[in-house]
Protein backbone atom coordinates (compact mmCIF):
# COMPACT_ATOMS: atom_id res chain seq x y z
CA UNK A 1 0.00 0.00 0.00
CA UNK A 2 1.52 3.22 -0.95
CA UNK A 3 0.58 6.23 1.38
CA UNK A 4 1.55 9.59 1.42
CA UNK A 5 4.28 8.83 4.05
CA UNK A 6 5.79 6.08 2.39
CA UNK A 7 9.09 7.04 0.86
CA UNK A 8 8.15 7.09 -3.24
CA UNK A 9 9.36 5.11 -5.74
CA UNK A 10 12.60 5.96 -7.35
CA UNK A 11 11.56 8.32 -10.55
CA UNK A 12 14.75 9.36 -11.79
CA UNK A 13 17.87 7.13 -11.20
CA UNK A 14 21.18 8.37 -11.41
CA UNK A 15 20.54 11.81 -10.98
CA UNK A 16 21.96 13.17 -7.88
CA UNK A 17 19.54 14.84 -5.29
CA UNK A 18 19.47 18.63 -4.68
CA UNK A 19 19.16 19.75 -0.94
CA UNK A 20 17.94 22.64 0.59
CA UNK A 21 17.94 23.24 4.59
CA UNK A 22 16.23 26.01 6.61
CA UNK A 23 18.08 26.76 9.41
CA UNK A 24 15.37 29.58 10.13
CA UNK A 25 12.60 27.06 10.81
CA UNK A 26 14.53 24.20 12.29
CA UNK A 27 14.00 22.97 15.78
CA UNK A 28 17.13 20.63 16.25
CA UNK A 29 15.09 17.25 16.53
CA UNK A 30 17.79 15.53 14.82
CA UNK A 31 15.72 13.32 13.14
CA UNK A 32 17.27 14.33 9.34
CA UNK A 33 20.60 13.13 11.01
CA UNK A 34 18.95 9.96 12.19
CA UNK A 35 17.61 9.22 8.79
CA UNK A 36 20.63 10.19 6.36
CA UNK A 37 24.01 10.47 8.89
CA UNK A 38 25.93 11.14 5.46
CA UNK A 39 23.69 14.20 4.61
CA UNK A 40 22.84 15.89 7.56
CA UNK A 41 24.02 16.84 10.79
CA UNK A 42 23.35 19.09 13.94
CA UNK A 43 25.85 21.94 14.26
CA UNK A 44 28.05 21.86 17.76
CA UNK A 45 27.29 24.82 18.54
CA UNK A 46 23.64 25.37 18.29
CA UNK A 47 22.13 21.85 17.18
CA UNK A 48 20.21 23.43 14.53
CA UNK A 49 20.79 21.29 10.66
CA UNK A 50 23.97 21.66 8.60
CA UNK A 51 24.40 20.26 5.46
CA UNK A 52 27.02 18.25 4.77
CA UNK A 53 26.57 16.99 1.17
CA UNK A 54 24.10 18.96 -0.72
CA UNK A 55 24.16 16.79 -3.95
CA UNK A 56 24.61 13.46 -2.55
CA UNK A 57 24.40 10.25 -4.63
CA UNK A 58 21.04 8.99 -6.32
CA UNK A 59 21.25 6.02 -3.92
CA UNK A 60 21.28 8.37 -0.96
CA UNK A 61 17.29 9.61 -2.38
CA UNK A 62 15.49 7.24 -0.05
CA UNK A 63 17.10 8.06 2.86
CA UNK A 64 16.61 11.74 2.18
CA UNK A 65 13.56 11.82 1.18
CA UNK A 66 13.05 10.30 4.77
CA UNK A 67 14.40 13.16 6.14
CA UNK A 68 12.74 15.14 4.66
CA UNK A 69 9.24 13.31 5.25
CA UNK A 70 10.25 12.90 9.15
CA UNK A 71 11.34 16.57 9.63
CA UNK A 72 9.18 18.03 12.29
CA UNK A 73 9.43 21.74 11.01
CA UNK A 74 9.56 20.75 7.60
CA UNK A 75 12.84 22.35 6.97
CA UNK A 76 14.14 20.53 3.98
CA UNK A 77 13.67 20.88 0.62
CA UNK A 78 14.65 18.33 -2.50
CA UNK A 79 14.86 20.23 -6.06
CA UNK B 1 -13.62 14.32 23.90
CA UNK B 2 -11.70 16.95 26.86
CA UNK B 3 -12.57 15.71 30.41
CA UNK B 4 -13.63 19.48 31.18
CA UNK B 5 -16.83 19.10 28.79
CA UNK B 6 -16.43 21.60 26.20
CA UNK B 7 -16.18 20.74 22.49
CA UNK B 8 -13.07 20.73 20.71
CA UNK B 9 -12.62 19.44 17.42
CA UNK B 10 -10.14 15.80 17.74
CA UNK B 11 -7.82 15.28 14.49
CA UNK B 12 -7.06 11.86 14.31
CA UNK B 13 -5.50 11.33 11.05
CA UNK B 14 -2.00 10.80 10.74
CA UNK B 15 -2.02 13.19 7.96
CA UNK B 16 -3.81 16.02 9.34
CA UNK B 17 -2.34 15.49 13.05
CA UNK B 18 1.24 16.74 11.23
CA UNK B 19 -0.49 19.23 9.55
CA UNK B 20 -2.18 20.93 12.82
CA UNK B 21 0.67 20.28 15.14
CA UNK B 22 3.26 22.14 12.13
CA UNK B 23 0.77 25.07 11.73
CA UNK B 24 1.40 28.04 13.43
CA UNK B 25 -2.02 29.21 13.28
CA UNK B 26 -2.53 26.62 16.47
CA UNK B 27 -1.34 28.25 19.25
CA UNK B 28 0.29 25.98 22.43
CA UNK B 29 -0.29 28.70 24.54
CA UNK B 30 -3.38 26.29 25.98
CA UNK B 31 -4.07 25.02 29.26
CA UNK B 32 -6.64 22.66 31.20
CA UNK B 33 -9.25 20.50 29.37
CA UNK B 34 -7.82 17.70 31.68
CA UNK B 35 -10.17 17.63 34.31
CA UNK B 36 -13.69 19.52 35.06
CA UNK B 37 -12.62 21.97 37.17
CA UNK B 38 -10.49 23.37 34.47
CA UNK B 39 -11.71 24.48 31.55
CA UNK B 40 -9.64 24.56 28.60
CA UNK B 41 -8.58 28.53 28.02
CA UNK B 42 -5.81 30.16 26.41
CA UNK B 43 -3.32 31.09 29.01
CA UNK B 44 -0.17 33.67 28.86
CA UNK B 45 2.65 31.47 29.35
CA UNK B 46 5.14 31.74 32.62
CA UNK B 47 8.50 32.92 31.16
CA UNK B 48 10.46 30.27 30.38
CA UNK B 49 7.63 27.42 29.74
CA UNK B 50 8.54 27.83 26.35
CA UNK B 51 6.20 24.30 25.43
CA UNK B 52 3.30 26.87 26.15
CA UNK B 53 4.90 29.33 23.68
CA UNK B 54 4.31 29.73 19.78
CA UNK B 55 6.37 31.21 17.02
CA UNK B 56 9.99 32.78 18.00
CA UNK B 57 9.10 33.57 21.83
CA UNK B 58 9.28 29.49 21.78
CA UNK B 59 12.47 29.08 19.45
CA UNK B 60 14.25 31.65 21.50
CA UNK B 61 14.14 29.15 24.21
CA UNK B 62 14.49 25.71 22.73
CA UNK B 63 17.43 27.26 20.65
CA UNK B 64 19.23 28.06 23.84
CA UNK B 65 18.91 24.21 24.57
CA UNK B 66 19.08 22.31 21.42
CA UNK B 67 22.73 21.76 21.10
CA UNK B 68 22.24 19.68 24.48
CA UNK B 69 20.27 17.12 23.24
CA UNK B 70 21.64 16.53 19.33
CA UNK B 71 22.06 13.31 18.24
CA UNK B 72 26.00 13.23 18.47
CA UNK B 73 25.97 14.59 21.79
CA UNK B 74 23.15 12.51 23.31
CA UNK B 75 24.84 9.73 21.80
CA UNK B 76 28.07 10.43 24.39
CA UNK B 77 25.97 9.57 27.24
CA UNK B 78 25.66 6.44 25.93
CA UNK B 79 28.27 4.76 28.41
CA UNK B 80 27.15 6.81 31.22
CA UNK B 81 23.73 4.98 30.59
CA UNK B 82 24.91 1.86 30.48
CA UNK B 83 26.45 2.04 34.02
CA UNK B 84 23.33 3.82 35.19
CA UNK B 85 21.06 0.88 33.75
CA UNK B 86 23.49 -1.87 34.96
CA UNK B 87 24.06 -0.32 38.31
CA UNK B 88 20.03 -0.50 38.52
CA UNK B 89 19.66 -4.21 37.34
CA UNK B 90 22.94 -5.19 39.85
CA UNK B 91 20.43 -3.82 42.56
CA UNK B 92 17.43 -5.53 41.38
CA UNK B 93 19.03 -9.03 41.44
CA UNK B 94 20.24 -8.05 44.66
CA UNK B 95 16.28 -8.01 46.17
CA UNK B 96 14.08 -10.62 46.94
CA UNK B 97 12.07 -11.59 44.02
CA UNK B 98 9.47 -10.73 43.07
CA UNK B 99 10.70 -7.29 42.18
CA UNK B 100 8.76 -4.08 41.26
CA UNK B 101 9.97 -3.26 38.07
CA UNK B 102 8.46 0.35 37.80
CA UNK B 103 9.61 1.12 41.39
CA UNK B 104 13.41 -0.83 40.79
CA UNK B 105 14.24 0.11 36.89
CA UNK B 106 11.44 1.80 34.90
CA UNK B 107 11.74 5.21 37.17
CA UNK B 108 15.20 5.11 38.82
CA UNK B 109 17.14 4.87 35.58
CA UNK B 110 15.45 7.66 33.69
CA UNK B 111 15.08 9.96 37.06
CA UNK B 112 18.97 9.20 37.41
CA UNK B 113 19.69 10.38 34.31
CA UNK B 114 17.95 13.61 33.90
CA UNK B 115 18.84 14.57 37.31
CA UNK B 116 22.54 14.21 36.45
CA UNK B 117 21.84 16.33 32.88
CA UNK B 118 20.86 18.83 34.77
CA UNK B 119 22.52 18.73 37.28
CA UNK B 120 19.59 18.23 40.01
CA UNK B 121 20.48 16.04 43.32
CA UNK B 122 18.98 12.68 42.67
CA UNK B 123 18.06 12.90 46.53
CA UNK B 124 15.51 14.99 45.68
CA UNK B 125 13.84 12.95 43.57
CA UNK B 126 11.03 12.34 45.24
CA UNK B 127 10.19 15.81 45.28
CA UNK B 128 10.48 15.81 41.32
CA UNK B 129 8.77 12.52 40.64
CA UNK B 130 5.58 13.30 43.09
CA UNK B 131 5.05 16.91 41.10
CA UNK B 132 5.52 15.01 37.77
CA UNK B 133 3.03 12.30 38.85
CA UNK B 134 0.49 15.16 40.00
CA UNK B 135 0.83 16.73 36.39
CA UNK B 136 0.25 14.17 34.82
CA UNK B 137 -2.96 12.70 36.67
CA UNK B 138 -6.41 13.24 35.32
CA UNK B 139 -7.89 13.28 38.85
CA UNK B 140 -5.69 15.58 40.25
CA UNK B 141 -8.09 18.74 41.63
CA UNK B 142 -6.69 21.62 39.95
CA UNK B 143 -5.06 22.95 44.03
CA UNK B 144 -3.26 19.69 44.44
CA UNK B 145 -1.53 20.39 41.34
CA UNK B 146 -0.83 23.77 42.01
CA UNK B 147 0.19 22.94 45.22
CA UNK B 148 3.30 20.54 44.21
CA UNK B 149 3.94 23.00 41.37
CA UNK B 150 4.08 25.92 43.82
CA UNK B 151 6.50 22.95 46.26
CA UNK B 152 8.56 21.62 43.00
CA UNK B 153 9.23 25.40 41.86
CA UNK B 154 10.04 26.34 46.11
CA UNK B 155 12.93 23.55 45.67
CA UNK B 156 14.14 24.60 42.27
CA UNK B 157 14.40 28.28 43.37
CA UNK B 158 16.89 27.51 46.09
CA UNK B 159 18.86 25.08 44.02
CA UNK B 160 19.21 27.81 41.35
CA UNK B 161 20.17 29.98 43.78
CA UNK B 162 22.65 27.43 44.78
CA UNK B 163 23.98 27.10 41.48
CA UNK B 164 24.73 30.93 40.95
CA UNK B 165 26.54 31.00 43.45
CA UNK B 166 28.69 27.94 42.38
CA UNK B 167 27.84 27.24 38.89
CA UNK B 168 28.71 23.31 37.81
CA UNK B 169 29.32 21.69 34.54
CA UNK B 170 25.77 20.39 34.09
CA UNK B 171 22.71 21.74 31.88
CA UNK B 172 21.14 24.29 34.21
CA UNK B 173 24.46 24.97 35.84
CA UNK B 174 26.11 25.65 32.22
CA UNK B 175 22.83 28.08 31.67
CA UNK B 176 22.96 30.04 34.77
CA UNK B 177 26.92 30.97 33.72
CA UNK B 178 25.57 32.01 30.48
CA UNK B 179 24.29 34.69 32.23
CA UNK B 180 20.65 35.33 29.94
CA UNK B 181 18.08 33.63 31.59
CA UNK B 182 16.50 35.06 34.69
CA UNK B 183 16.30 32.74 38.16
CA UNK B 184 12.69 32.37 37.02
CA UNK B 185 13.36 31.85 33.59
CA UNK B 186 15.94 28.81 35.15
CA UNK B 187 12.82 27.23 37.18
CA UNK B 188 10.55 26.84 34.66
CA UNK B 189 13.01 25.61 32.48
CA UNK B 190 13.82 23.17 34.98
CA UNK B 191 10.84 22.44 35.77
CA UNK B 192 10.19 21.27 32.48
CA UNK B 193 12.72 19.09 31.75
CA UNK B 194 12.17 17.52 35.03
CA UNK B 195 8.90 16.20 34.06
CA UNK B 196 9.37 15.42 30.94
CA UNK B 197 12.31 13.25 31.57
CA UNK B 198 10.83 11.52 34.01
CA UNK B 199 6.99 10.87 33.61
CA UNK B 200 7.82 9.56 29.64
CA UNK B 201 10.54 7.33 29.21
CA UNK B 202 9.76 5.95 32.71
CA UNK B 203 6.13 5.01 31.59
CA UNK B 204 7.93 3.90 28.45
CA UNK B 205 9.63 1.62 30.34
CA UNK B 206 7.55 -0.03 32.34
CA UNK B 207 4.45 -0.46 29.49
CA UNK B 208 6.91 -1.28 27.17
CA UNK B 209 8.23 -4.78 29.59
CA UNK B 210 4.24 -5.33 29.94
CA UNK B 211 3.80 -5.37 25.99
CA UNK B 212 7.21 -7.46 25.50
CA UNK B 213 6.33 -10.04 28.06
CA UNK B 214 2.95 -10.43 25.68
CA UNK B 215 4.82 -10.81 23.02
CA UNK B 216 7.78 -13.00 23.58
CA UNK B 217 9.00 -13.10 19.90
CA UNK B 218 9.28 -9.38 19.77
CA UNK B 219 11.00 -9.86 23.36
CA UNK B 220 13.78 -12.29 21.76
CA UNK B 221 14.04 -9.88 18.69
CA UNK B 222 14.72 -6.93 21.10
CA UNK B 223 16.78 -8.75 23.37
CA UNK B 224 19.03 -9.06 19.95
CA UNK B 225 19.09 -5.58 19.61
CA UNK B 226 16.78 -4.83 16.83
CA UNK B 227 17.88 -1.68 15.91
CA UNK B 228 14.24 -0.27 15.58
CA UNK B 229 13.07 -1.14 18.75
CA UNK B 230 12.53 1.82 20.30
CA UNK B 231 10.57 3.84 18.11
CA UNK B 232 8.40 1.19 17.08
CA UNK B 233 7.66 0.33 20.78
CA UNK B 234 7.14 4.42 21.18
CA UNK B 235 4.65 4.36 17.93
CA UNK B 236 2.73 1.35 18.96
CA UNK B 237 2.00 2.70 22.68
CA UNK B 238 1.68 5.69 22.04
CA UNK B 239 1.81 6.80 25.82
CA UNK B 240 1.38 10.42 25.21
CA UNK B 241 -2.05 9.79 23.26
CA UNK B 242 -4.74 12.76 23.74
CA UNK B 243 -3.27 15.60 25.90
CA UNK B 244 -2.15 17.72 22.50
CA UNK B 245 -4.48 20.80 22.57
CA UNK B 246 -4.09 23.69 20.57
CA UNK B 247 -5.73 27.06 20.26
CA UNK B 248 -6.97 27.99 16.62
CA UNK B 249 -5.68 31.51 16.64
CA UNK B 250 -6.92 32.63 13.30
CA UNK B 251 -9.76 30.99 11.08
CA UNK B 252 -8.90 27.95 9.03
CA UNK B 253 -9.68 25.21 7.20
CA UNK B 254 -8.30 21.67 7.92
CA UNK B 255 -9.51 18.25 6.79
CA UNK B 256 -12.42 20.22 5.28
CA UNK B 257 -13.71 21.54 7.94
CA UNK B 258 -14.13 24.70 8.78
CA UNK B 259 -12.49 26.11 12.42
CA UNK B 260 -12.88 29.25 13.77
CA UNK B 261 -10.57 31.34 15.55
CA UNK B 262 -10.97 30.84 19.09
CA UNK B 263 -12.05 26.76 18.76
CA UNK B 264 -9.58 24.18 20.14
CA UNK B 265 -8.31 21.26 18.75
CA UNK B 266 -7.00 18.20 19.71
CA UNK B 267 -4.16 15.60 18.37
CA UNK B 268 -4.85 12.25 18.73
CA UNK B 269 -0.82 10.68 18.69
CA UNK B 270 -2.28 7.58 19.40
CA UNK B 271 -4.74 7.45 16.52
CA UNK B 272 -2.52 9.00 14.23
CA UNK B 273 -0.01 6.61 15.02
CA UNK B 274 -2.33 3.46 14.43
CA UNK B 275 -3.56 5.27 10.91
CA UNK B 276 -3.12 2.74 7.84
CA UNK B 277 -1.63 5.61 5.66
CA UNK B 278 1.01 5.42 8.50
CA UNK B 279 2.43 1.72 7.89
CA UNK B 280 1.10 -1.38 7.06
CA UNK B 281 -1.03 -3.02 9.79
CA UNK B 282 -0.36 -0.21 12.39
CA UNK B 283 -2.32 -2.51 15.18
CA UNK B 284 0.60 -4.89 14.43
CA UNK B 285 3.68 -4.93 16.91
CA UNK B 286 6.75 -5.24 14.74
CA UNK B 287 10.28 -4.19 16.07
CA UNK B 288 11.89 -4.67 12.85
CA UNK B 289 9.59 -2.37 10.81
CA UNK B 290 11.59 0.31 8.90
CA UNK B 291 11.92 3.41 11.66
CA UNK B 292 8.12 4.98 10.60
CA UNK B 293 7.31 8.93 10.30
CA UNK B 294 5.23 8.13 14.02
CA UNK B 295 4.14 11.27 16.15
CA UNK B 296 4.38 9.92 19.30
CA UNK B 297 7.03 12.45 20.23
CA UNK B 298 5.06 14.85 18.81
CA UNK B 299 5.44 16.85 15.80
CA UNK B 300 6.11 20.40 14.51
CA UNK B 301 8.52 22.81 16.11
CA UNK B 302 7.55 21.51 19.63
CA UNK B 303 8.36 17.62 18.85
CA UNK B 304 10.17 16.41 21.74
CA UNK B 305 13.39 17.85 22.68
CA UNK B 306 14.72 15.06 24.54
CA UNK B 307 13.81 12.54 22.09
CA UNK B 308 17.30 11.72 21.16
CA UNK B 309 17.93 10.88 24.44
CA UNK B 310 14.35 9.37 25.11
CA UNK B 311 15.69 6.41 22.21
CA UNK B 312 19.16 5.48 23.66
CA UNK B 313 17.84 5.12 27.42
CA UNK B 314 15.09 2.83 25.80
CA UNK B 315 17.72 1.09 23.54
CA UNK B 316 19.72 0.57 26.16
CA UNK B 317 17.00 -0.18 29.52
CA UNK B 318 15.31 -2.99 27.28
CA UNK B 319 18.01 -4.67 25.79
CA UNK B 320 20.28 -4.70 28.76
CA UNK B 321 17.43 -5.99 31.35
CA UNK B 322 16.15 -8.61 28.82
CA UNK B 323 19.90 -9.62 28.59
CA UNK B 324 20.47 -9.90 31.84
CA UNK B 325 17.18 -11.57 32.96
CA UNK B 326 16.56 -13.96 30.14
CA UNK B 327 13.79 -15.70 31.88
CA UNK B 328 12.13 -12.29 32.96
CA UNK B 329 8.41 -12.45 33.30
CA UNK B 330 5.48 -11.49 35.32
CA UNK B 331 4.95 -12.37 38.67
CA UNK B 332 1.23 -11.86 38.60
CA UNK B 333 -0.61 -12.56 35.77
CA UNK B 334 -0.61 -10.11 32.84
CA UNK B 335 -4.29 -8.99 32.88
CA UNK B 336 -3.28 -7.87 36.94
CA UNK B 337 -0.95 -5.73 36.35
CA UNK B 338 -2.40 -2.30 37.89
CA UNK B 339 -2.52 -0.12 34.34
CA UNK B 340 -2.95 3.84 35.04
CA UNK B 341 -5.99 5.00 34.08
CA UNK B 342 -6.08 8.07 35.81
CA UNK B 343 -3.22 9.90 33.63
CA UNK B 344 -2.95 11.73 30.53
CA UNK B 345 0.20 9.91 29.98
CA UNK B 346 -0.25 5.43 29.82
CA UNK B 347 2.00 3.55 32.17
CA UNK B 348 1.59 0.94 34.86
CA UNK B 349 1.76 1.60 38.76
CA UNK B 350 4.07 -1.37 39.36
CA UNK B 351 5.11 -4.72 37.17
CA UNK B 352 5.97 -7.29 39.40
CA UNK B 353 8.83 -9.33 37.99
CA UNK B 354 10.68 -12.12 38.57
CA UNK B 355 13.26 -14.64 36.75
Amino acid sequence: MVSAVDVPEETSAGAPVEIAVNRESCCGAGQCALAAPAVFTQSEEDGLVLLLDPNPPAELRDAVRRAQSHCPSRSITIR
Amino acid sequence: MPLDGSEVWLVTGHDLVRRMLADPRWSSSVEGGLSEDQPLHLKQPEPGMFIEMDGSEHARYRRMLTARFTVQRTNRLRPRIEQIVAERLDAMERLPRPVDLVAEFALPVPSLVICELLGMPYEDRAEFQEAARAFVRLDSPAEEIEAAMARLIGHLAKLIAAKRAEPDDALIGELVREGVLTDGELVQISMLLLVAGHETTANMIGLGTLLLLQHPDQLALVREGAPGAADELLRYLSIVDVVMFRGAKEDLTLGGQRIRAGEFGLASLGAANRDPALCEDPDRLDVTRPKTAHVALGFGPHQCLGQNLARLELEVAFQALLRRFPGLRAAVPLEEVPVRENSAIHGVHSLPVTW
